[in-house]
């Protein structure tokens, strides 16, 4: 049997429909007999916290402003035409009329078909972020040599 | 005894993660009977489970645009 191929996903953005796209390709890949590695790194981050609302998280006043500000799952930004973040429920109720799957729904399908989750050691330094701030899935925090190693001899998309 | 998925009324990536979740839920020897649309999930579910080693036994039309796909663990 061939080697197996592999797909390996930044998630940097944080936006609702990249990282939408993130886990659409991630399930999909998976599903088709890929290995998926996914590497969460700045906005990125904001989709993998276990707080899925506002929440003040970290320990320095900017950090804790921050994370308040970004929020979590629920609260991931639309890339185009946010309205103060109205669209990405308009958006889902879209999905659900029209049998796609919702975001929700793409994370389950990533998870259980043995996605690999990482997350950024550095982004996480930056924003007062711990592990223990991120969902168990997260398996590793790691840097760019560790992810590149990851990532090796298969395709790489920065989302 | 097989198993029926009826995936007819799914989206990509959907299609594929809805087979490969009720295949890997298979015993070695069990069937899946997937129905299917035709276009993008008659061309890959097969294909993709043929290609993880999975067996197509039989591939049918059920009645347009509805495909039978029956695989083996």
């Amino acid at each position: 049997m061939a080697e197996k191929k592999k797909l390996s996903l930044i998630v940097f953005s944080g936006d609702f429909d990249k990282t939408i796209a993130a886990y659409t390709l991630a399930s999909g890949a998976l599903a088709v007999g890929y290995e998926v590695n996914l590497f969460f790194t700045f906005w990125g981050l904001n989709g993998v916290k276990i707080k899925q609302g506002r929440a003040f998280i970290g320990k320095a006043l900017l950090d804790r402003f921050f994370n308040f500000l970004m929020g979590g799952r629920k609260k991931l930004p639309l890339s185009r035409l946010n309205f103060g973040g109205i669209s990405p429920v308009l958006m889902t109720g879209m999905m659900r009329k029209n049998n796609v799957a919702t975001l929700e729904e793409l994370l389950e399908a990533t998870k259980a078909l043995g996605g690999n989750f990482y997350a950024c050691e550095m982004a996480m330094h930056i924003l007062g972020v711990k592990k223990e701030d991120l969902i168990p899935e997260i398996k590793k925090v790691l840097g760019v040599a560790t992810f590149l190693e990851l990532a090796e001899g298969g395709q790489v998309l920065f989302l | 005894m097989s198993q029926v998925l009826d995936i007819t009324h799914e989206h990509c990536p959907m299609t594929f993660v809805k087979t490969k979740l009720a295949l890997s839920k298979l015993n070695a020897g069990e069937r899946l009977e997937v129905l299917l649309s035709e276009g993008e999930p008659l061309e890959n579910v097969p294909k993709s489970s043929a290609e993880q080693g999975y067996k197509v036994v039989s591939i049918t039309e059920v009645a347009k645009p509805v495909w039978k796909v029956v695989i083996e663990k």
